[in-house]
């Protein structure tokens, strides 16, 4: 068996194909290789990836990744189908973002990738260079919330609190988005994550209460989706 | 020796006050570590291969391709060839590798022969479940035969029936295991870090002294983690064999079908009042399962002492992951098997069903007042009558609204607890014992109960739970944690005080009676300008600190002790319902609970709200999809095995119960309780707007669309 970690990168030049196009077409998804996607002037790349895949049975070697996380630059050798979920937690320790459902259903590992909201246990961490990465470690300054934070712990919006880092950058980029939201966008708007703990009455006033107080304050501070917001 | 009661009702600067959770700053950061997040020096991976059949026989298992894979560190058999396997996703072998990855790879590669064998996964049925049928022996009270016949009687008959649920806790089952020499420590996700270290030794063959168990924050419980389970001694096996720590998480979908669910249960139910609504006669046959052992009886008529009763269960082996306590076991069921006739009863007499409940509230046992002063308030809360209507709304367009109302009980004495207080010199104070926060705010009463018992704020109080070599305290099941720790706390901070009292008082020329602790002070009663500050008083210790130790022996049962047992609430709910598609949604929950002396009003009110949500989640959409042909769970997951979203919930009404005569009860555990009746409540206020009983949880679309279309039995 072949050493995933110590192999070395030279080999992959003898199958005469980047590593990077290799990855990014295996990336797409496992069907990729079967249903011609990768057409025109990648094909004999992807005929090599095809010979490639038959003797590695236990898949792409581990690529240099690059991730921006936190406006910190992070460079990890991960092999491609690796989430973005788990590069964060289980590369760069970052494990305020949980896996719960890890299909895209509860929302416990949102994080905000150009400024969206996304579920990052559906999304692989080599689509995620370039990108700008926002956690719910970068929200608090030290032992100072985060006014949306403050909310939620005034607002008892967490019991096991599982869910609630989720629930924290889900609402971050809510507001973000929305500054100023009625109860019910509130209320729709945050219907992309699940608590099991049943604390959504607290987090929805939680909310509401963090926009107003950004309101009443207006200092820029916290809003607009800069990596340390 | 100090008096162990609480202080005097009006007189606390922080029990029963609306405090901050003290962990809430972790979790909002996500700073706080759960098992899950734990990452150890060269931590492996570790990963089941779990039987695919419902009821099979391992024939044989070949690990050497799985073990051949760069990467993987340990393979561990953990069921070996021969055994009968009685659910479909038990543990069979067990993998470690140095990434998670890895490890599903190694798992692809084992190969495992089975014999299949004849298994049953569904029970809603009886007549269907054959030998597998364990009837209990019926039992009779009264003479319900002469009673349901008498003249002037009106009888309901009716079929109603909850589906198996699980827990589906955010932070799946699973461990962490690291060895050094012939010592382990264990990293659980457990309501129980102290009691699970004994199962570990025992399942390990290792003393009981080499165990140590740590966790400080869990992903939720809800009943479902209180063993080490199998998956936890393979773990610790794995890192055994390895050398090296190993994480053994359950993946979602293993989590729900193997890590505990909450037991059907299934009735033909038939009540009896007379004309002016005395109720007088319950009988039921009823039936469920909780997988291959069976499963509970519920307790019904629930909480109604009704005069003459005849009443069978059975329970039902099925080939399904195996029920563990979930929350209230067994109340769920039995309130919404008892309430929901009572509610049809009500229909059948042209009674308003709060009306029928008041008219019989004497049949409710000692608590019998207190229910009917609750039903008050509740109905007030609800503006039940103002906004009562007979079964049916008549109000013209397809949304129909209707009210339901529920009343539940439970124990909830605090378990036997120890705890000991320590003050420094330096004035700082600690408090240690093994207990477990698992979000209820076990960290945040007892950091309130230390602090008002020495005249502090709470951020003068360390607290360290979740490792077994503290002074030892219960699992938190059984609603029985807060009672219990208040108390061992409370207890070990009035004898520190005391200790601490008998050192400072000859500075202040008194005796150590004449002095108390308020607002960081050491002062003499009556005269506040003799004091000494918290810092001041505790320099005079020198260099030896204050070390005493609280033992609360579990329960007591006079009141004005610490804690006793048995609370109680009343709900009610207002739904709509679209009679075209059938979609249900709650508009508004009121919930009345009494648990005696209140120590955090905020935590406190997050359980109601929190078990609210979870009711709506088991009355609307929570159901386990059993396939009998494959004998599998069809949802699995998270996408089809649906709980409440923050647009799922309505208005929700939380009224805690304080009069002063309940405060002189102690402290009395609430988790549990309030997740008790809104089935009942929903389903009644369902039936209320449509004019007819939708018999079975969850009330989906579809079940609310078949019970119109057959029309109801009122
Ligand atoms: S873990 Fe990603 S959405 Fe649930
Ligand atoms: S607080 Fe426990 S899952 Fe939300």
């Amino acid at each position: 068996m072949r050493d995933q970690k110590n192999k070395p990168t030279s080999d992959k030049r003898k199958r005469g194909i980047s590593r990077r196009k290799f990855l990014k077409g295996v990336g797409l998804g496992s069907g990729v290789l079967s249903s011609g996607i990768l057409g025109g002037p990648l094909l004999p790349e992807a005929s090599a990836v095809a010979q490639a895949a038959e003797v590695e049975v236990a898949g792409p070697t581990p690529a240099p990744i690059e991730l921006t996380v936190n406006g910190q630059r992070k460079n990890l050798r991960l092999e491609p189908r690796v989430t973005l979920l788990e590069a964060l937690r289980d590369w760069l320790d970052m494990t305020g973002a949980k896996k719960v459902c890890d299909r895209a259903t509860c929302g416990a590992c949102t994080v905000i990738l150009d400024g969206q909201p996304v579920y990052s246990c559906s999304v692989l961490a080599i689509e995620s260079q370039g990108k700008n990465i926002q956690t719910v470690e970068s929200l608090a300054q030290g032992d100072s919330l985060h006014p949306l934070q403050a909310a939620f712990v005034e607002n008892d919006a967490q019991q096991c609190g599982f869910c609630t880092p989720g629930f924290v950058v889900a609402a971050k980029a809510f507001l973000d988005k929305y500054p100023n939201p009625t109860r019910e966008q509130a209320r729709l708007g945050l219907g992309g994550n699940l608590c099991r703990c049943g604390t959504y009455a607290g987090i929805w006033k939680a909310v509401l209460e963090a926009a107003t107080g950004r309101r009443d304050s207006q200092r820029g501070i916290g809003q607009g989706g800069g990596s340390n917001a | 020796m100090p008096e162990y009661r609480w202080p005097e009702i009006g007189t606390t600067s922080l029990i029963g006050k609306r405090i901050n959770r003290v962990d809430g700053p972790e979790k909002v950061t996500g700073r706080a570590k759960y098992t899950y997040d734990l990452k150890r020096p060269g931590m492996l991976y570790g990963k089941m291969l779990r039987c695919p059949h419902a009821h099979a026989r391992i024939l044989s298992i070949d690990t050497s391709e799985a073990e051949k894979l760069s990467g993987v560190a340990a393979v561990h058999i953990v069921q070996e060839p021969g055994t009968e396997i009685q659910w479909a996703g038990d543990d069979v072998v067990a993998v470690a590798a140095v990434t998670e990855q890895i490890t599903e790879d190694a798992i692809r590669r084992i190969k495992v022969e089975y014999e299949k064998l004849p298994h049953l996964v569904r029970e809603e049925d009886l007549a269907k479940a054959g030998d597998r049928v364990k009837p209990f022996t019926e039992q009779v009270t009264g003479d319900p035969d002469q009673a349901f016949q008498a003249a002037d009687t009106v009888v309901v008959e009716g079929e109603y029936g909850l589906p198996v649920v699980t827990h589906c806790c955010l932070e799946v089952h699973g461990q962490v295991a690291e060895w050094e020499g012939d010592r382990v420590t264990i990293y659980p996700s457990i309501q129980g870090v102290e009691r699970v270290a004994g199962q570990y030794a025992q399942a390990l063959g290792v003393p009981a002294s080499n165990v140590r168990t740590l966790m400080q924050y869990v992903g939720g419980g809800f009943g479902s983690k209180v063993a080490a389970d199998r998956w936890g001694t393979a773990c610790a096996q794995l890192a055994k064999k390895a050398g090296k720590p190993v994480r053994l998480m359950l993946e979602r979908k293993e989590d729900q079908e193997v890590a505990g669910n909450r037991p059907s249960d299934f009735a033909r139910i038939k009540l009896a009042a007379t004309r002016d609504g005395t109720i007088t006669a319950w009988q039921s046959e009823s039936w469920g399962t909780g997988g291959p052992g069976g499963g509970g009886s519920p307790p019904i008529p629930y909480i109604w002492q009704i005069p003459n009763q005849r009443k069978i269960h059975s329970a039902i082996a099925t080939n399904c992951g195996p029920a563990r306590a979930w929350r209230a076991p067994n109340h769920p069921q039995a309130c919404y098997l008892t309430m929901c006739p009572i509610d049809d009863l009500a229909a059948k007499l042209n009674m308003d069903p709060l009306d029928l409940v008041v008219k019989n509230v004497s049949l409710l046992g000692p608590r019998a007042e207190l229910y009917r002063q609750e039903l008050a308030k509740a109905a007030e809360l609800m503006e039940w009558k103002k906004n009562w209507h007979p079964r049916g709304d008549r109000s013209p367009g397809p949304m129909k609204r209707g009210m339901g109302l529920s009343l539940h009980t439970w124990g909830g004495g605090g378990h036997s607890s120890e705890c000991q207080v320590s003050i420094h010199p330096d004035g700082s104070v600690e408090v240690s014992l093994c207990t477990q926060d698992i979000g209820t705010g076990t960290r945040t009463v007892l950091t309130i109960v230390t602090a008002e018992t020495l005249g502090l704020p709470v951020e003068a109080i360390r607290l360290n739970i979740g490792d077994n070599r503290l002074p030892p305290s219960g699992n938190s099941g059984g609603s029985t944690t807060v009672g219990g720790v208040s108390s061992s706390t409370r207890r070990a901070a009035l004898n520190a005080l005391e200790q601490l009292f008998l050192t400072v008082a000859p500075s202040l020329g008194v005796s150590p009676e004449q002095l108390e602790a308020v607002g960081g002070q050491i002062r003499v009663k009556g005269d506040p300008t003799k004091s000494l500050s918290w810092k001041q008083a505790t320099a005079k210790l020198g260099v030896a600190s204050i070390k005493e130790m609280g033992k609360q022996p579990g329960p007591q049962p006079n009141p004005g002790e610490l804690t006793s047992s048995g609370v109680g609430g009343v709900q009610m709910a207002d739904v709509s319902v679209d009679v075209e598609t059938g979609v249900v949604k709650v508009n508004k929950i009121v919930a009345v609970q009494d648990c005696g002396l209140i120590i955090d009003m905020k935590t406190a009110e997050s359980q109601v709200y929190g078990a609210l949500i979870m009711g709506i989640c088991y009355s609307l959409m929570e159901e386990r999809v059993m396939d009998q042909l494959t004998g599998r769970m069809l949802n699995a997951n998270m996408e089809f095995y649906k709980l409440a979203g923050l647009a799922d919930i309505g208005e929700l009404v939380v009224h805690m119960w304080t009069d002063p005569e309940q405060q002189r009860r102690g402290v009395i555990g609430l988790g549990e309780p309030p997740v008790i009746s809104p089935g009942a409540v929903i389903a009644n206020a369902v039936a209320s707007a449509i004019g007819v009983r939708v018999p079975y949880l969850p009330l989906t679309p579809p079940r609310v669309l078949a019970a119109l279309e057959k029309g109801g039995m009122v």
